[in-house]
């Protein structure tokens, strides 16, 4: 049985991987920021199979308390070896470029608080010498563009953040996840048209829990979308910026 | 969180009919404390298995309900189980029959939401002995665009109970539901196929199966020919204990719709004669899994796209028991005189339980369902020749299978449509209620 902490457990793929995780027994700290939406999502995990699923309502940006957090998960759910950390905000970025405060905002929710988190879950696992953490980054982080830049680059800080950690952790024994999600037809991205290139939060989550297990370094949801990027990457920054991606 | 979208051949806006391509405005419900949206016209859009335009709202709001998908409580003792409306009958069954728990009523497909079979009052094949889906519901909670939120059961509120119950999804959104499952020994049914040669003799072996088979469906042959006029295969079981281990079906899926109709006179004649022919219509002791038994079709996602581009229309009627062989075979022959052919014909007997819904369809008499593939104004027309036969005899046409009915013929068969509107909720409307009642 897994000791798994959720940040940002009502959103759609934290709740898809939440029921993978409950159908195999495992146990469950939710951190959200609705107390009733956590609760619902708590007793729908108990009945899935979940062995404990306990709330905790933090806001992300309170990264002051997430000392207290983490171990608050630990000492209720008697160990703590696992974290999923999707919490964040898909940005407006006409918004973001309107306003500085806005702009660090952002940023603030979708890059520091999952790094602070992540540097308090590391340092545990590490004197453990076990645990897994996984960090939802997106493929709009593999390369800055007009559309949102802001989000993407705090994801693009993330995936460099986990790359160094996974390093720095491998010999430790704790296991570094980046999952880099495609499209996935969540209520953030109701107005697109769902086409083959899509995948539902369950088929995610079948994907992401398998990777949790496996301590795949770098998954992409669903795995074509890694040769996509690939040849995204590729394109030479004078051809790029014409472009209106 | 929303936008406006046309619609697609799948997903919200979408019916199963693949008839109707709206324009609407679509909003994903996530969570079950949320208002309601702030404009109208709203309507509740499930899993998009009805087939016509009772779930779509051309140019209106859709409330899309399966964010709404959490289990909330389960009694394993009892077999009550409550949960948001957005639960799939299929999700329902996987968590309450290891505990020996299934629906009391179940539609042909497992992937309906709980919310949708109580706003269209399914049926199953067990009607004749339990009624439909609302006599099952303890308690359902109703939200209005005023802001109340009712909590119904069959006494308290009742009034509001039985307008929801058949309701169409027009008097407020569901959004959490409370069942009465029936305990089952197991995931298996076990009872017989039989053929019969006319109708004459399907009302003979259904008077004779009804008290000792939980479940009675027949399946009647559509090939062409005087000879296949009324004749079929008919079906009965019981759940039954059984310790076999059960093969997992991955389902396959009609990943694309073919540019024309795969369904054919060729195709039909030689499907419904094998299907009539074949060994297994006529066992003494058959034993099915409830998912072949219950959704034979399931198996195949998306398998409403054989028909082409264009769709099929569903007609569903019930006729009362005095009339239905007459009527029936007035309609047998209307068809076979049109030119137009259905694909698949079922026919049923619905039992005396009355249903708790003011506009539920069930009612005494036999339910016969057809699919024509869309051919236009032909087609059209010989659905209108079928409404006339049974406006005649007295029956109904089942609302959540119906694309195109006339006012005239809705409001006959649902005569208490008109107390009903009292109970519509201001804010939501639906593009099939638009076109019976306006």
């Amino acid at each position: 049985m897994r000791r798994i902490l959720i940040m940002g457990a009502t959103s759609a793929i934290a709740e898809a991987t939440a029921r993978e995780f409950a159908r195999r027994g495992d146990a469950l700290f939710l951190v959200g920021r609705s107390a009733e939406r956590l609760q619902a999502i708590a007793a729908d995990l108990k009945l899935r199979g979940a062995t404990a699923a306990e709330c905790h309502v933090l806001d992300a940006r309170g990264m002051d308390r997430f000392p207290a957090l983490v171990d608050s998960a630990a000492e209720v759910l008697g160990g703590l070896d696992t974290a999923l950390i999707a919490h964040g905000t898909l940005s407006d970025q006409a918004a973001c470029e309107a306003s500085v405060e806005t702009m660090m905002q952002e940023f603030a929710t979708n890059a520091l608080s999952a790094m602070a988190l992540c540097t308090l879950l590391a340092n545990r696992f590490a004197a453990q010498r076990h645990g897994t953490i996984a960090v939802i980054s997106s493929v709009a982080g593999d390369r800055g563009r007009q559309s949102n830049y802001v989000y993407g680059s705090a994801k693009a800080a993330l995936s460099a953040f986990t790359s160094g950690m996974r390093q720095r952790l491998h010999s430790q024994g704790v296991r570094m996840v980046t999952i880099k999600p495609g499209f996935v037809d969540t209520p953030m991205t109701v107005a697109f048209r769902k086409g083959v290139l899509w995948a539902s939060p369950a088929t995610a989550a079948r994907y992401i829990v398998r990777a949790m297990i496996k301590g795949t370094p770098v998954l992409y949801v669903p795995w074509f979308w890694r040769p996509v990027m690939a040849i995204i990457r590729a394109v030479p920054e004078f051809i790029f910026q014409r472009l209106r991606l | 969180m929303s936008e406006a979208i046309k619609s697609w051949r799948s997903g919200p806006g979408s019916s199963w009919g693949n008839l109707l391509h709206y324009s609407h405005r679509v909003v994903p419900l996530t969570h079950r404390f949320a208002a309601l949206p702030d404009s109208s016209p709203l309507l509740a859009y499930g899993n998009g298995r009805s087939y016509g335009d009772v779930c779509l709202n051309q140019d209106g709001v859709l409330l899309a309900t399966r964010g709404l998908d959490r289990f909330i409580a389960f009694d394993s003792v009892s077999g009550v189980i409550e949960c948001e409306a957005g639960v799939l009958l299929n999700d329902l069954i996987e968590l309450t029959l290891p505990y020996g728990w299934f629906p009391p009523v179940t539609p042909g497909t497992g992937f309906v939401t709980l919310g949708g079979a109580i706003a269209n009052d399914v049926h199953g094949k067990n009607h004749h002995r339990v009624g439909s889906f609302c006599n099952h519901v303890l308690e359902f909670e109703l939200q209005r665009s005023d802001g109340t939120v009712l909590r119904c059961t069959p006494e308290e509120n009742r009034e509001w109970f039985c307008a929801t119950a058949g309701g169409l999804g027009l008097t407020g959104l569901i959004r959490r539901v409370r069942l009465q499952l029936r305990p089952v020994p197991g995931p298996w049914l076990g009872g017989d196929s039989r053929r019969f040669r006319s109708l004459g003799e399907f009302f003979e072996l259904d008077r004779v199966s009804g008290g000792n088979y939980e479940y009675t469906v027949a399946w009647l042959d559509c090939a062409t020919g005087k000879s296949h006029l009324g004749r079929g295969v008919y079906m009965r079981g019981n759940h039954v204990p059984g310790r076999e281990p059960v093969k997992s079906r991955l389902p396959v899926r009609l990943p694309l719709t073919p540019p024309f109709s795969l369904i054919n006179g060729l195709t039909r004649n030689f499907l419904n004669q094998a299907y009539f022919h074949r060994p297994a219509a006529e066992q003494s002791a058959a034993r099915w899994h409830y998912q072949s038994f219950f959704y034979p079709l399931d198996g195949i996602l998306e398998l409403n796209r054989m028909f082409g581009p264009k769709g099929f229309f569903q007609y569903q009627c019930v006729i009362p028991e005095a009339v239905a062989e007459r009527s029936l075979t007035e309609i047998f022959e209307r068809i076979a005189g049109s030119g137009e052919r259905s694909f698949l014909a079922v026919l049923k007997m619905f039992g005396r339980i009355p249903p708790l819904g003011m506009m539920s369809f069930p009612r005494p008499g036999a339910t016969l369902a057809l699919d024509f593939p869309n051919h236009g104004a032909r087609t059209l027309a010989l659905l209108e020749a079928l409404d006339a036969i049974t406006v005649a005899a007295g029956g109904a046409v089942y609302p959540a299978k119906d694309a195109r009915m006339s006012q005239d013929s809705f409001q006959q068969y649902f005569p208490n449509w008109r107390q009903f509107k009292a109970y519509v909720d201001p804010a939501f409307s639906s593009s099939l209620w638009r076109r019976v009642t306006q």
